[in-house]
């Protein structure tokens, strides 16, 4: 903060404040467009969209990840495309969606969608094939009936990879959400950084990106950091340094 | 009465050096309550045995019985504690034991109580709410014990299951084994390279030799019970074992060392005098 105080009060690095603009013009951008709704308005929408797309893809990228481990014919089947399209920035997704959706929500959603579900479906997918054998051989002879194995054994079991793809897909949720919504005119957090970009204010693009990198770290420290935590110490993980 | 037969089983799989034979031609039976320890050198296909006898492998040729019927697929009938335990680290202590007691479609109340007895048999009661990562590596292994007595096996099927214990617990374990199968009276597999472990545990020794795995020789074991490994009569039985094994293991590590290598050549092994190490 100091630093950027210094650096801009002196105009080191560009002639212009406005394209190097202070704290203080910053802040005169966070007060302004949180008194007149801008910001809130942007931050829930794009909240919305990302929640919505992120529990699509949680929902259908964990089973389709244990599936595609458990099940041959899938793995040869489905499995390639997956590793394929996995491969697809998900900004590469955008034209797709426009031409399918039209310029609405749900383009952005299918954006998000394909952004984060396949980074889950692998994360899911390698935690599955990782498991040792001895927990579905215990199962068995326990005489656990197979989707009892399914929902009891190989679910817990991939607990630990579970998180770690929860953690991954949200950050390509994010990516994707900001590709999208910088792409076209829709309220958001995208739309709201383009705006200041058409405007050249620059201290509103410096306010959104703030804003997203706080909502970054919330994400990270509250949610993820808790649940890994947790998972830590229920398997014990947490002694190995 | 005959609980377990094993007739004429061949194994062999497909590994990159071509066809291997596990197991051929192996043929045993078990009767109702005893405790039979199938011993040979490692590689000698008897894990894969038991495994076969779980129904969790599928013999090439020969079958298994139980109690008369075909051995198709696992059943908590034949109960499995394996050599890692297999323990789930999500659950503790009591959840393992009681996971297998809810696929019985016991209710929660009843398989917690049976839980904590059947960890109280394993002296295990106090830590019935550690989670896996916080037991030792015996304390381990008894739950495994404990889990799998649960759901009332007629048959315990153990695949090494104190091979990777220090000799201390090892021997507790023993104690704690032969302590079960008074109270509970049931047949019991019992797999291990160890002849100490065999001559102490079991009432009958199968000998298996090396790969491919065929029953050499067996040998029943008439000594009154408590047993402890350090009794001269047990060590006097595995001294016996240890010197039937000794041609297994040599066929078997054939396979593995080159045509120029012979066991005799050894100096530490065949020493003069019986003093390990002195041609050193």
């Amino acid at each position: 903060m100091v630093l950027w105080a210094i650096l801009s009060s002196h105009n080191v690095l560009s002639s212009h404040r406005l394209i190097f603009p202070s704290p203080t013009l910053v802040y005169h951008a966070f007060s302004r467009s949180i008194s007149n709704g801008a910001l809130l308005n942007a931050v829930t929408s794009s909240m919305r969209r990302l929640l919505i797309g992120y529990a699509i893809s949680l929902l259908v990228g964990i089973p389709l990840g244990i599936f595609l481990a458990k099940v041959e014919w899938l793995s040869d089947t489905v499995g390639s495309v997956v590793l394929g399209l996995q491969t697809v920035p998900s900004v590469c997704w955008l034209p797709i969606a426009l031409i399918m959706f039209g310029q609405n929500d749900g383009a952005i959603l299918f954006v998000v969608v394909m952004g984060a579900l396949l980074a889950i479906t692998v994360a899911v997918q390698d935690g599955v094939r990782n498991l040792p054998p001895s927990y579905l051989r215990a199962a068995r002879t326990m005489g656990t009936l197979s989707f009892a194995v399914y929902t009891q054994v190989i679910l817990p079991a991939t607990t630990p990879a579970i998180v770690l793809g929860a953690k991954l897909g949200w950050s390509f949720a994010w990516r994707s959400l900001m590709a999208g919504e910088l792409l076209y005119e829709t309220p958001g957090l995208g739309h709201l950084l383009n705006r200041g970009r058409q405007t050249g204010d620059m201290s509103q693009v410096v306010m959104v990106m703030l804003t997203i990198v706080v909502l970054g770290l919330i994400t990270d420290k509250v949610v993820f950091a808790t649940l890994e935590t947790r998972v830590r110490e229920r398997w014990g993980l947490s002694q190995s340094v | 009465m005959v609980n377990l037969s094993v007739n004429s089983v061949s194994k062999s799989f497909q590994s990159r050096q071509g066809l291997v034979a596990a197991l051929e031609n192996v043929s045993l039976e078990v009767s109702h309550g005893e405790f039979v320890v199938l011993i040979g050198p490692s590689g000698c296909g008897k894990s894969t045995l038991l495994n076969i006898m779980a129904g969790l492998d599928e013999a090439t040729s020969g079958h298994v019985l139980e109690n008369g019927v075909d051995v198709k697929t696992p059943s908590r009938n034949r109960a499995v504690v394996f050599q890692d335990g297999g323990l789930f680290p999500w659950f503790t202590a009591q959840q393992n034991v009681a996971f297998g007691l809810k696929q019985m479609g016991i209710g929660k109340r009843e398989r917690e109580s049976l839980a904590a007895e059947y960890l109280d048999l394993v002296h295990l009661g106090r830590f019935r709410h550690s989670f896996v990562h916080e037991l030792s590596g015996g304390m381990r292994q008894r739950v495994a014990i404990a889990r799998a007595l649960a759901v009332e096996p007629q048959i315990l099927l153990m695949d090494e299951p104190f091979s990777a214990l220090d000799a201390q617990t090892r021997e507790d374990l023993y104690a704690i084994m032969q302590e079960i199968s008074e109270r509970k009276v049931r047949t019991v597999v019992f797999v291990t390279h160890n002849v100490r472990e065999a001559a102490c545990l079991g009432d009958r020794v199968i000998l298996l030799s090396g790969r491919p795995g065929r029953v050499v020789a067996e040998y029943p074991v008439r000594i009154s019970r408590p047993r402890f490994v350090d009794d001269a009569n047990v060590a006097i039985a595995a001294n016996r074992l240890a010197a039937a094994m000794k041609e297994g293991v040599a066929n078997a590590r054939k396979d593995e060392y080159d045509d120029d290598w012979h066991p005799k050549e050894i100096g530490l092994l065949h020493s003069s005098d019986g003093v390990m190490g002195d041609s050193i």
